[in-house]
C-alpha cells in the first residue's frame, strides 16, 4: 500500500518534527527513521526531505548546523526549536482531529 | 569526504555534483548536503551487497528525479530564484503571453500613460514651461502612470476580471480624494498661508497609498504566501534605479533638445515641458517596470550591493551627527523641514535594513555586516530619539498643524519599525532567534506605511479644514 502524494507531503511536516523531537539528527538518518516507522509504507524520495527541511528552517521551526560526522565529513545537523516544539503539537491536534473524525465515520459503517 | 576507492564511482559521483551545480535553486551547501546523503545510501548499498555501479543507479533513482528537486528547493528559497524565475511555470504563465505580446502590451501601456498625461490639456489644464505646475498634476502624479502599471501586472499575471475590477477601487477612491477637496487657495502649490499644506500632503502621501495597490496587482494571489511581498520589495527597489537610469537619459536627450535646437534659433522649451517631460516621467514607470520584469538579470541585484554600499557610510554619518551635538550640545531646530529630514533619515535606513534583508540568507549566522545594521539601527534610534525628544519639548508651544503632525507620526511609524527591528537584530545575535523573524517583521509591517498615507490623504485636508 503505497499513500498518495498529497498524503505524503501533508505529513512530512508533522513528521519530520516528530523525529527531530526524538534528538537531533541529519537528512539520511531522517529518511531511514521514516521508513522504519511506517514499516515502508511511506516511501519518500530521498531528495524531497532537504526542501522540507529547509523549509522547517525558514520557518524557525528547527535549526541546523554543520559539523563533523563520525567518519569525518561535514554533515547538516538538524535540531527542533521552541517554535517547532509548538508547531508539533498544533499539527498533532489536528492529525488527531482528522483521525478522531474518520475513525468515527468508519467504526459506524463497521457495525451498520 | 569518504572517498570510495573505486575510481569510475568517483567519477559518476564528480558528474553528478557537476549536474547538481549547474541547477540556479541549489547553492552550494545545499548541494554538498545532497552529496552526503548520496554516499550514505552507496554505504549502505554496498554494504548489503551491490556492486558499485548496481547501488550508485539505485542510491540516484532514490534521490529521485532533479528536476522534481530542484523545483522544491526553489519553492523552499524563492529568493535565489529571483534572478532566473524559473519558479512557478505554472502553464498559464507562459503559454499565451509570448514576449512580442508582452512588447506590445507595453508599448500601448506606454503610449497611454503619455496620452493620460496629456488629457487635462484638453479641459483647460495645461503644462507650459512659463507658468508653475498646476497642483492638478502634483496631486495626481500617482493617477496617470500607476493604474496602467496595475493593468500590466493584471495582464502579465493572468487575474480574472473580478480581481482586475477590484484592484480598480483603489484609484477610483484616490481620484475622488485627490480632488473632491477643496483646498484653501487651490491654485498654489505651496505652505500655508498663501498655499494649502493639506495639499502637499495629499501630493506626498497619495503615491505612497498606491503604490499598495500596485503591489497587490504585483504579487497576485501570493499577498500573504511565503516570499510574495519580498519579491515586491525587490521589484520596487530594481525600478528605482531603472527610473533613476532612464531619468539621466532623459536629462542627456533634453540638454541635446535645447542645445541643437537653440543654434538654429528656435526655443523647444514649450515641447520640453509641455511633452517630453511630463509624457517621458508618466512612460518610463512602465518602461522601467517592464524592464525589471524582463531584464532581471542585467543589473540584478544592484539594490542589494547599495546597501551595502551605504550602510557602513551612513552609519559613520550617523555616529558622527551624534558626537558633534554631544560636543557642541547645539540644539535641534525644529522646523518643518527638519522634521521631514529626520523621517527621510529613518525611511532611509529602514530601506537599507529591508534591501539587506531582502538580499541575504536567511539562515547564514550573523556575520559583520550585520553587526553593522545593527549598530545603524541603533544609532538611527538615538538620534530620532533626541531630536523627537526636542520636537515634544517645543510642539505644544506652537501648536498642532497639519505639517507637525502628519511628519511627527510618520517618525513614531518608522520609530516603531526600527524600535522592533533592533530588538529582534539582538535576538538574533544572542543566537535566541533567526533572521527569518526579522524578515517576516520587515515584511509584515509594509501595508502599515501605505495604509498611514491612505489616511493622511483621506481625513487630514478635512480635519485641518483644507488649510
Amino acid at each position: 500500500m503505497d499513500l498518495s502524494k498529497d498524503l505524503v507531503a501533508a505529513s512530512a511536516t508533522p513528521l519530520v518534527l516528530a523525529i527531530l523531537a526524538e534528538g537531533d539528527s541529519y537528512g539520511y538518518a531522517i529518511i531511514k527513521r521514516v521508513a522504519e516507522l511506517s514499516g515502508g509504507h511511506l516511501q519518500w524520495t530521498d531528495g524531497m526531505l532537504y526542501p522540507v527541511l529547509h523549509r522547517l528552517e525558514r520557518q524557525g521551526y528547527v535549526a541546523a548546523k554543520w559539523a563533523a560526522s563520525e567518519k569525518g565529513r561535514r554533515r547538516k545537523y538538524y535540531r527542533i526549536t521552541k517554535e517547532g516544539r509548538a508547531q508539533l503539537a498544533a499539527q498533532r491536534q489536528q492529525w488527531r482531529a482528522v483521525d478522531g473524525t474518520l475513525r468515527g465515520i468508519w467504526m459506524r459503517a463497521c457495525t451498520v | 569526504m569518504t572517498r570510495f576507492a573505486d575510481q569510475p564511482l568517483e567519477e559518476h559521483i564528480a558528474q553528478w555534483r557537476a549536474y547538481l551545480r549547474r541547477r540556479q535553486a541549489l547553492d552550494g551547501p545545499d548541494v554538498e548536503e545532497l552529496e552526503g546523503h548520496l554516499r550514505d545510501e552507496l554505504m549502505a548499498l554496498t554494504e548489503a551487497g551491490l556492486a558499485k555501479d548496481e547501488a550508485f543507479l539505485v542510491a540516484v533513482k532514490r534521490m529521485g528525479s532533479l528536476d522534481a528537486l530542484s523545483r522544491e528547493f526553489a519553492r523552499a528559497h524563492s529568493e535565489r530564484l529571483w534572478k532566473q524565475l524559473v519558479v512557478a511555470p505554472d502553464a498559464t504563465d507562459q503559454s499565451a503571453n509570448t514576449s512580442r505580446a508582452e512588447l506590445l502590451v507595453v508599448l500601448s501601456l506606454v503610449l497611454a500613460a503619455a496620452l493620460a498625461v496629456k488629457l487635462p490639456a484638453l479641459f483647460g489644464i495645461p503644462l507650459s514651461p512659463d507658468e508653475e505646475l498646476p497642483p492638478f498634476y502634483a496631486r495626481n502624479a500617482s493617477l496617470f502612470a500607476f493604474p496602467l502599471l496595475t493593468v500590466y501586472f493584471v495582464w502579465k499575471r493572468g487575474s480574472d476580471v473580478v480581481r482586475g475590477l477590484s484592484l480598480a477601487l483603489p484609484f477610483a477612491a484616490a481620484a475622488v480624494f485627490a480632488n473632491v477637496y477643496s483646498f484653501h487657495n487651490p491654485g498654489r502649490l505651496d505652505s500655508f498661508p498663501q498655499g494649502s499644506d493639506t495639499q502637499v500632503l495629499t501630493v506626498l502621501h497619495l503615491p505612497i497609498a498606491l503604490w499598495l495597490a500596485v503591489g497587490l496587482a504585483y504579487v497576485r494571489s501570493r499577498w500573504l504566501a511565503n516570499g510574495g511581498r519580498m519579491d515586491f520589495v525587490r521589484f520596487s527597489g530594481e525600478l528605482a534605479i531603472y527610473y533613476v537610469l532612464i531619468a539621466l537619459g532623459g536629462g542627456v536627450v533634453t540638454a541635446f533638445t535645447f542645445t541643437m535646437f537653440s543654434a538654429i534659433d528656435m526655443d523647444p522649451a514649450w515641447f520640453v515641458a509641455g511633452w517630453l517631460i511630463p509624457c517621458g516621467a508618466a512612460g518610463a514607470v512602465i518602461i522601467g517596470s517592464w524592464l525589471v520584469e524582463a531584464k532581471q538579470s542585467v543589473i540584478e541585484n544592484m539594490a542589494p550591493v547599495l546597501t551595502r554600499l551605504f550602510t557602513p557610510l551612513f552609519t559613520v554619518l550617523l555616529l558622527a551627527f551624534l558626537a558633534t551635538m554631544a560636543w557642541t550640545g547645539s540644539p535641534i531646530n525644529v522646523k518643518r523641514e527638519v522634521l521631514i529630514g529626520f523621517d527621510l533619515l529613518l525611511a532611509v535606513v529602514v530601506g537599507l535594513v529591508l534591501y539587506a534583508a531582502s538580499a541575504r540568507d536567511p539562515q547564514a549566522p550573523p556575520d559583520l555586516f550585520d553587526g553593522l545594521q545593527l549598530l545603524l539601527v541603533v544609532s538611527a534610534l538615538v538620534v530620532d530619539g533626541v531630536s523627537l525628544a526636542a520636537m515634544a519639548a517645543r510642539i505644544s508651544e506652537f501648536g498642532f498643524t497639519p505639517n507637525r503632525v502628519a511628519p511627527l507620526c510618520e517618525n513614531l511609524i518608522l520609530l516603531v519599525n526600527l524600535s522592533v527591528t533592533a530588538w529582534l537584530y539582538a535576538r538574533f545575535f544572542g543566537h535566541r532567534g533567526s533572521f527569518a523573524a526579522l524578515e517576516r517583521w520587515q515584511i509584515a509591517y509594509l501595508p502599515v506605511y501605505s495604509v498611514w498615507a491612505g489616511l493622511v490623504v483621506v481625513m487630514f485636508p478635512p480635519v485641518f479644514g483644507y488649510r
